[in-house]
């Protein structure tokens, strides 16, 4: 039975001013603040090695985050926004990070990469008490796609109200990645109702933004994807791109790729670099090939010109 | 009264009224509920299918005002509008309309998700076009009607030229069986009220709605009765008693069809042959419990007619209204006048077989225990083949 017009979709739009998705999508260390208070979050200085020290300052609290136009989801959350910043380093930097917990519950940032045990943020002496600070260091290694996330207890509700972020780890200098069009995509999820179940899937968070506002990209250059899944309660998320292939870098800890696929299939916090070029103008959908999970909202698309 | 005795009556009525404007203007709930998160419900209510399109009038069921901001159907967000639009304070009622798909005879599931992320679905069991008021449905739950309902209790009356062969202990028995009849249908009605009463939003008290349709249907048949006997020199006793179970029998039959009806426009009621015999049998049985009361009297056909439509043909109309405009407020109330109505008439039976005797002792006879026993067996039976 069918009449003309049925639209799949959420209804409305977020408010952009809370959180931006498509500032999110091509920003790390902070580059989508002003300089002034950009400087409040991330320095940067060079060492006689030519590595950089990079200090950074986190922050955990509790927002109230919009995931689809008009659900507003209790969030616990990096400096205020889901996933938190995307945090960027070269092979062999220093990374420092004073983390100060303004939150209602205990929280910790776990980063995935190598580090000494004290550092994990793990542990059950290492919780960061509301109200108290930690500082976080540890040099930025292997090269790849990582990520952070909170390990405090329980895990589940811990990660999934979102504390969770993107960790790029760039090859040394003499090696690096060929110039690109950027950008990072968190596939999360949202369980409203806390049954365990999720009701909003999406990439950075809000549910089905870039139907209404696709990522614009330039015909014949090279796009580079940061593709980390952080679902909970899901084993599995995937990423497909209409009308095309890409290259897989699994973890990104290698400059060559040992796959060429339409489909990327990701378990719970596993990652990859994904390479494209787009071939044809027009517009490219891309979703996880759970159908549910791309009607529930992990849907967007490209628009090549 | 005096000027005094009404000033001492509404003396706390006004207080009353003062305190309750109080509480209402800056009154203790905002303190006795600092930091709770709102308490959302939402009721739906059965689906109006189209094709490619679903409607739901969904209803606040909670304490605090409730804003809709997506709809999923089967795990998919999917466009919609609200009509009227906004939040919705408590008992606001609105229509979701959406534009999708469905599949004949396959399960569908909305959900709506407040802007708190609460979910509240329904599920459409078996979808199915919803019946529009057209001459051919009109036919068919009438059809169905006659089946279910009319025919049977012409059947039961049958037996009224044997019920006036019989001897005083047959007699006996008979009027017991009839008890035993409706004693199983009092049960059954209940049964079904209060099935139907438990989904109700909570705030329509569904249990309490069923108790008021009891009530209301049991002292409108006593004061019907009393009425009637009261002009006894134009109908006879038994003759008013046969009535008052016919009357009985056709609320009972009202709120029967009015749930075979709902149930076919939800697509649940495969009426198959089985289900059809099942209620044949059945409602025949209650053709012979409105004919018992006459046993020893002579009534005209036409009259005769005229009992077994009251007892039959409500079930045509509970079918219509069931079918077309199916509410379960009204299927909670009508059922609880069937069950009052009948509980009525089980009283009036007893009364009258009893007799001189006193009504324990009527039953506890051997004629009386054993019909009584066989009434509500062969009911029980009979029952099987309709749930």
């Amino acid at each position: 039975m069918h009449s003309a017009h049925h639209d799949l979709g959420v209804v409305g739009t977020i408010d952009k001013t809370i959180f931006d998705p498509n500032q999110y999508l091509r920003a790390w260390n902070f580059s989508n603040l002003t300089p002034a208070e950009r400087s409040r979050f991330y320095r940067e200085e060079e060492r006689t090695d030519g590595t950089l020290v990079r200090d950074y300052e986190i922050f955990a609290v509790d927002r109230e985050i919009e995931i689809a136009p008009g659900v507003y989801f209790p969030a616990w959350t990096y400096n205020g926004q889901v996933p938190g910043p995307t945090i960027r380093a070269t092979q062999g930097d220093l990374v420092r990070i004073r983390f100060l917990n303004q939150g209602s519950h205990p929280h910790t940032l776990h980063f995935h990469g190598w580090h000494h045990p004290a550092m994990d943020g793990s542990h059950p002496d290492q919780q960061v008490e509301p109200g108290a600070e930690f500082l976080y260091e540890f040099e930025a290694d292997p090269f790849g796609l990582h990520l952070y996330h909170c390990h405090a207890v329980p895990l589940k509700r811990h990660i999934h109200k979102g504390l969770y972020g993107a960790f790029i780890v760039d090859p040394p200098a003499a090696t690096p990645r060929p110039p690109a069009d950027e950008m990072v995509m968190l596939m999360n999820a949202f369980d409203t109702n806390f049954d365990g179940d999720n009701e909003v899937y999406a990439v950075n968070t809000a549910a089905h933004f870039h139907m209404a506002e696709p990522i614009r990209v330039e015909l014949g250059k090279l796009v580079r994807i940061y593709l980390v899944n952080v679902t909970e309660f899901d084993l599995i998320n995937s990423f497909h791109l209409h009308g095309m292939f890409f290259k897989v870098y699994r973890t990104g800890t290698a400059l060559e790729s040992h796959e060429i696929t339409d489909n990327l299939m990701l378990c719970q916090g596993e990652r990859a670099i994904v390479e494209a070029t787009f071939r044809y103008p027009g517009k490219f959908m891309f979703h996880a090939h759970q159908s549910e999970f791309a009607e529930l909202g992990w849907m967007g698309l490209f628009e090549a010109v | 009264m005096t000027a005094k005795s009404w000033a001492l009556a509404l003396l706390p009525l006004a207080l009353l009224v003062g305190l309750l404007a109080w509480i209402v203007k800056s009154g203790p709930t905002e303190a006795l509920r600092e930091g709770v998160p709102p308490v959302e419900v939402l009721a739906l209510s059965r689906a109006v299918l189209a094709p490619g399109d679903i409607r739901l009038s969904v209803l606040n069921d909670g304490p605090d005002p409730v804003t809709i901001a997506q709809v999923q159907v089967d795990d998919a967000y999917w466009a919609f509008s609200q009509e009227p639009a906004g939040t919705l304070s408590r008992l606001d009622r609105a229509e979701i309309h959406i534009q999708y798909p469905w599949v004949h005879g396959e399960t569908h599931r909305v959900k709506l998700v407040t802007s708190t992320g609460l979910t509240f679905e329904h599920e459409i069991a078996v979808a199915v076009l919803t019946p529009r008021p057209s001459a051919r449905f009109l036919g068919i739950f009438a059809l169905v009607g006659l089946y279910v309902g009319v025919i049977p209790v012409a059947l039961g009356l049958l037996w009224y030229p044997l019920a006036g062969r019989l001897s005083a202990r047959a007699m006996d028995f008979l009027l017991a069986l009839t008890l035993g009849l409706l004693l199983f249908l009092l049960v059954d009605t209940l049964h079904e009220g209060a099935e139907i009463a438990r989904e109700l939003p909570g705030a329509y008290q569904g249990l309490a709605l069923l108790a008021l349709g009891i009530g209301v249907a049991y002292l409108a048949l006593e004061g019907l009765g009393a009425w009637l006997r009261g002009r006894q020199s134009a109908l006879g006793a038994a003759l008013v008693t046969s009535l008052l179970v016919a009357i009985g029998i056709g609320l009972h039959n009202f709120g029967e069809g009015l749930a075979i009806g709902a149930a076919y426009a939800l697509g649940e009621a495969a009426l198959g042959t089985l289900l059809i015999v099942g209620f044949t049998l059945h409602n025949t049985t209650e053709g012979l419990a409105i004919v018992a009361p006459l046993a020893r009297t002579r009534v005209s056909s036409t009259r005769l007619l005229v009992l077994g439509l009251i007892g039959g043909l409500p079930t045509i109309l509970g079918a219509w209204l069931g079918g077309f405009i199916y509410s379960p407020v009204f299927s909670v109330l009508f059922l609880g006048f069937g069950a009052g109505a009948i509980a009525q008439v089980v009283v009036q039976i007893a009364r009258g077989a009893a007799g001189d005797r006193s009504i324990s002792g009527y039953l506890s006879g051997a004629p009386a225990a054993s019909g009584l026993l066989v009434g509500f067996v062969l009911m029980y039976a009979t029952g099987i083949l309709v749930q």
